[in-house]
């Protein structure tokens, strides 16, 4: 059963240095406040997973978090570079940053795998491409029917899966809807997980393509609401375009990353103070 | 858009052109894989004219989205409210993109080769890059499994390469008889749309040839961006230039995607 618990009690409980941890979310209900938190805990030697990294991941390597991340996909998505992500792997700043690397279909089945209690995922994608010979996690293997070569992807079994969800009820269900990505992978893969809400309902109500996680396979449930910003939740509040293109500028140059983290997540105590900064800023 | 110069003379943009010609080649009723701006773009644009029953299809997971406006990421609200279905991530790449069910595919890169591969991984050296770019994302399996694939991508010497710095998508490999020997279903790069012309791959050798230039420009020019001896071909065309009504559709969803429209 999950408990119910605050965001920051939750990261503590849930997450310790040196997890491998995936924060899941596909463009829409991305867990930044959670992510947030894990900075002002100071989490150390992460190893961080997710296809997209995005903003998201963007702000825990700048702010020193993360030393390996696992990934398909590293940029801005409609604006560009992620510039933390680019300056860890090129300049090595704040650190140096392992990293491996997938295709999205790749990544996709190895999520699948770990939420299927399999070693490897399988797929027909890698052949020809220069991946194969740089990423530890893919081999190939003969299919004993036909003898097709096909790729295996190793499992993905994160220590701690966290999502953002639209609602949980007050036992800690948890209702998602919208493009829901590979969050139910990533909460069955993992062997601990945190889901942060927008509000907790008396009843939840199914929708149309809706994704109702139970209870019993989450380890926490934490109120965050607008704790997907600047990414969206569909049906509560859109995705905050304006921000990805400001996020091109601050997190360009070091001190104008390290002023924002301090200013807006550090010297915040949870995601009401965040937004609240945010507020001020644009006022300021 | 990056890089978009307006044509004075003729009244259109290198990107406008780009778009447009990628438009025309979508035939109406076929399902088509779509990234984020130019693909985007052209992709709505053949569903706004001449290909109103065009299955587009993100890699969010949404199957038959039909925008309103633009999106500026492949997972905008926008493209679920108005998709027929919207299904899981793991989902839309095994059972539809792998599954065979995609007739086009989009790609752009940051270089490509004589042979149609693509990088769009790291320029310079892989634990060493001078450039760490975005990645490969969904490209090395929409490059493999989809029926064709089209790509988009700016002319130049930096892009055009002799030799790509990492292999992210194979488009014919290193030539005839590859895919085949990788087993790779789809058939491959039927057209690299620039903002010069159009590159098709030679039916024997497999090698991009220069097969249409757009309005004023020149095979020289489009040989003087290419880092490798660019054929032409013999019965070289010129593009037909954008006709009003592609450039009022296509103005009209830009405008209507303010935000969708910058990358």
């Amino acid at each position: 059963m999950a408990e119910v618990l605050a965001l920051s009690e939750a990261v503590a409980h849930l997450v310790g240095d040196g997890d491998t941890v995936a924060l899941e979310g596909f463009t829409h209900l991305i867990p930044f406040a959670a992510a947030h938190e894990l900075i002002r805990q100071g989490r150390r030697r992460l190893t961080l997973v997710r296809m997209t990294p995005d903003v998201v991941y963007d702000q825990l390597i700048g702010a020193g978090c993360a030393e390996r991340m696992i990934f398909s996909w590293g940029g801005n998505p409609g604006v560009g570079s992620l510039h933390r992500f680019r300056d860890a792997v090129e300049r090595q700043w704040p650190g140096p940053l392992e990293i491996e690397e997938n295709s999205h279909a790749g990544m996709a089945a190895a999520y699948a795998a770990g939420a299927a209690n399999l070693p490897f995922g399988l797929l027909r994608g890698y052949a020809g491409t220069d991946l194969a010979e740089h990423t530890s996690s893919l081999a190939w293997v003969r299919c004993p029917f036909t003898g097709e070569e096909l790729a295996a992807v190793r499992a993905i079994r994160p220590d701690v899966g966290i999502i953002h969800a639209q609602q949980a009820d007050m036992r800690g269900n948890v209702l998602m809807w919208g493009i829901t990505g590979v969050q139910k992978e990533a909460v069955l893969a993992s062997k601990r997980s945190l889901v942060t809400v927008e509000e907790i309902v008396p009843e939840l109500e199914p929708r149309p393509g809706s994704v109702l996680i139970p209870s019993w396979v989450i380890g926490a449930v934490s109120v965050a609401p607008g704790g997907a910003h600047p990414s969206y939740v569909h049906d509560y509040y859109p995705r905050d375009n304006v921000f990805y293109r400001e996020w091109d500028e601050i997190s360009r140059d070091r001190d104008a990353f390290r002023a924002w983290i301090e200013r807006h997540v550090l010297q915040v105590e949870d995601v009401e103070g965040y937004h609240r900064s945010l507020r001020e800023r644009a006022y300021a | 858009m990056t890089g978009a110069t307006t044509n004075g003379t003729t009244g259109w943009s290198s990107d406008e052109m780009m778009a447009i010609a990628a438009a025309r080649r979508l035939a109406d009723g076929a399902t088509c894989f779509v990234g984020i701006g130019l693909p985007s773009l052209a992709a709505n644009l053949a569903r706004a004219t001449h290909a109103p029953n065009l299955v587009l299809v993100y890699e969010s997971g949404t199957i038959g989205a039909k925008p309103r406006v633009l999106p500026l990421s492949i997972g905008d609200g926008e493209l679920a409210e108005t998709a027929d279905s919207v299904v899981s991530v793991p989902e839309i790449f095994a059972y539809w993109l792998q599954g065979g069910r995609i007739d086009v595919g989009f790609l752009g890169a940051a270089q490509i080769d004589r042979h149609a591969n693509l990088n769009s991984t790291v320029i310079g050296d892989y634990d060493r890059p001078t450039v760490r770019l975005p990645g490969a994302g969904g490209a090395p399996e929409i490059a493999a499994s989809c029926r064709e694939t089209y790509v988009l991508l700016r002319q130049s010497l930096r892009s055009f390469v002799e030799r790509l710095d990492f292999r992210s998508s194979v488009g014919y490999g290193d030539g005839p008889g590859s895919r085949e020997r990788l087993g790779l279903p789809g058939r491959g790069v039927t057209v690299v749309v620039t903002d010069l012309g159009l590159l098709e791959p030679d039916p024997e050798t497999k090698e991009l040839v220069l097969t249409h230039v757009h309005p004023g420009v020149s095979a020289d020019e489009a040989r003087a961006q290419t880092g490798w001896p660019l054929r032409v071909a013999d019965d070289l065309r010129e593009t037909a230039p954008p006709s009003e009504a592609e450039l009022v559709a296509l103005r009209s969803l830009r405008t209507a995607g303010e935000d969708g429209a910058e990358r």
